[in-house]
């Protein structure tokens, strides 16, 4: 985009008339690299200087896989459960009036503002079979706290705001002309929504769902409090990293941190791609 | 459309009773789900610290840990949020007012902290500064504590937060453009002038409401400080720490006291972002 001077040099920047650059950038580079560059450089280094062997070994442990297999299964469940009552929420706060709209709507970033500690000790309370939720839900047979129900619980309070706050604009952003002229063809309600305002809308869940589901693999104060920890049943892998640097097993802690690490971005990646293709295919239909 | 008439009307007949029952139902799911979710967990917090009385929750929060965890949960905050706010306005002006190569390569850097669980976090800094780590020993022989200490956790909150302002003010910065400052150029004012004078007066709301996310991240971050802080009681204990503490030691009210005043910040700070939306136009991108 940028870069070619008009003799043909390289250059960092285009000119501008406006100061400042060198200080702003400079700065900017050399904090990024000092806060977020430098300690991640670490755990790149660690894990990767670790003979194969152990690094083979740690990751073939039975309380890694199963670790590996409740964190991303819970966020999995928990972004699904999220995508669902998200939609719902955010089509109620855009479509609709109604007394304490703006309330609700407020409470949304709650997840945001509330430390994670706190929502993790107050989770255990009402799920516990003697807390408010928990000894109704008991009484059908069903136990949260402690169990990977729990986990899940934890990470669907800790996704809501990401999967609303992604649909809003998505849905205020919607053309009503499309979704009236579904209508005034004959199309019912439901036929409207699942063939004009669900595709128009997917790109927004997709990124929603997969923004909630990245942040519950790596989440961790919410979660220890109601899963119990119990090993090989309800420990997660950041727990897991935690207990490795307990046991000052650092390069074990280095290659968790890095697998997640890379998990993170293969997300991440995925979801861009998802997107490009969905505005594409949009792109070919309109 | 004349043939579309009766059809319409009957199809609206039936359909605005149907429309009213979806309508309520909609509305009472996405009420129910958010008040499980997130206004008894909420209420539970304050229920559970008055649990035995305004006397027993007076003392749980004067108690000489508490206050030492206070303490340093507010040193903590003082250092980290002005750091990231003026990294936040230098990236927004080297990114939102030049054209450069690798800027969207920078703009996804900044974007990092929020895609990294912060266990991971505190696990670079502990591989950089702790007893085995890249500087521990060099550290160790001139006797700078780093990891169990205040500055590890001033390290691991700075990355959490590293995006909050930064994230605000850029897109608000590429929106109001650089025509403005380009004209107090031409009247022969210098860089600073133009910042304070020009920018700072435009970007003011953008800038406390980045403030105001980052001091809550900051106040109550846990899974980062737990890996760094090494519990120390009195000490190297933050709020959301010593809520942990007291937690695990079954003191189940003390620690719903101190979970009530990081509730009543989150409450607090919901208030203010809320009401910063209103007044300015501005609104969360989260």
């Amino acid at each position: 985009m940028v870069g070619r001077s008009g003799h043909g040099g390289w250059r960092l920047r285009e000119p501008s008339v406006l100061p400042g650059f060198s200080l702003a950038f400079g700065y900017t580079v050399l904090y990024l690299s000092l806060i977020v560059l430098l300690p991640m450089a670490a755990l790149v280094v660690s894990a990767a200087s670790a003979p194969l062997g152990q690094v083979l070994a740690t990751l073939a442990e039975p309380r890694v896989l199963a670790a590996l297999r409740l964190s991303f299964g819970a966020a999995l469940l928990a972004a699904s459960i999220n995508a669902v009552f998200g939609l719902i929420v955010a089509w109620v706060l855009t479509r609709y009036d109604f007394p304490g709209r703006r309330v609700l709507d407020a409470l949304i970033d709650l997840p945001f503002a509330l430390p994670t500690a706190v929502s993790g000790i107050a989770l255990v309370t009402v799920f516990a079979e003697t807390g408010l939720v928990g000894q109704w839900l008991a009484g059908l047979g069903i136990r949260v706290a402690y169990t990977w129900a729990g986990v899940t619980v934890a990470l669907v309070l800790i996704g809501i705001p990401f999967v609303v706050r992604t649909l809003q604009p998505a849905l205020m952003a919607l053309d009503p002309a499309l979704e009236e002229a579904a209508a005034s063809l004959g199309a019912r309600r439901w036929q409207t929504f699942l063939r004009v305002t669900l595709p128009a809308i997917t790109p927004a869940l997709l990124t929603g769902f997969t923004l909630a589901f990245a942040r519950g693999v790596g989440e961790y104060g919410s979660v220890i409090f109601i899963a119990g920890n119990l090993p090989m049943h309800t420990e997660i892998m950041p727990l897991l990293i935690i207990i490795k640097l307990e046991q000052f097993d650092y390069t074990g802690a280095a290659v968790l941190g890095l697998l997640m690490l890379v998990l993170s971005f293969v997300m991440l990646l995925v979801i861009n791609l998802l997107q490009a293709w969905q505005r594409r295919r949009l792109g070919l239909v309109a | 459309m004349a043939t579309a008439g009766p059809v319409l009307q009957e199809h609206g007949r039936s359909g605005q009773w149907r429309g009213r029952l979806l309508r309520g139902l909609l509305i009472g799911t996405a009420v129910l789900f958010l008040g499980l979710m997130l206004l008894v967990p909420l209420a539970t917090v304050f229920a559970g610290a008055l649990a035995r009385g305004i006397g027993f929750y007076r003392e749980a929060l004067i108690d000489p840990d508490a206050l030492a965890a206070m303490r340093l949960t507010l040193v903590t905050t003082a250092l980290v949020v002005p750091l990231n706010t003026l990294f936040g306005i230098a990236a927004a002006w080297a990114i939102a007012r030049f054209s450069f190569r690798g800027k969207n390569v920078l703009t996804t850097l900044i974007d990092m902290p929020f895609a990294i669980s912060p266990v991971i976090a505190g696990l670079g800094y502990v591989l950089l500064f702790g007893a085995g780590g890249w500087f521990g020993a060099w550290l160790e022989e001139r006797d700078v504590p780093v990891i169990f200490a205040l500055p590890g956790i001033v390290l691991a909150t700075l990355f959490v937060t590293f995006p909050y302002v930064a994230r605000e003010l850029i897109p608000l910065m590429q929106m109001l453009g650089t025509e403005e400052e380009e004209a107090a150029i031409s009247l022969g004012a210098g860089g600073w002038t133009i910042f304070f004078r020009v920018t700072l007066p435009k970007i003011q709301w953008g800038v406390i409401y980045g403030v105001i996310l980052c001091n809550a991240r900051a106040m109550g971050e846990f899974g980062a400080v737990a890996v760094v802080s090494g519990h120390i009681r009195g000490l190297t204990t933050t709020v959301p720490l010593q809520v942990e503490i007291l937690y695990n030691e079954y003191n189940a009210v003390a620690a719903f006291a101190l979970a009530s005043v990081l509730s009543l910040l989150a409450v607090v700070t919901l208030v203010l972002k809320t009401t910063i939306e209103w007044r300015t136009g501005l609104r969360g991108r989260h």
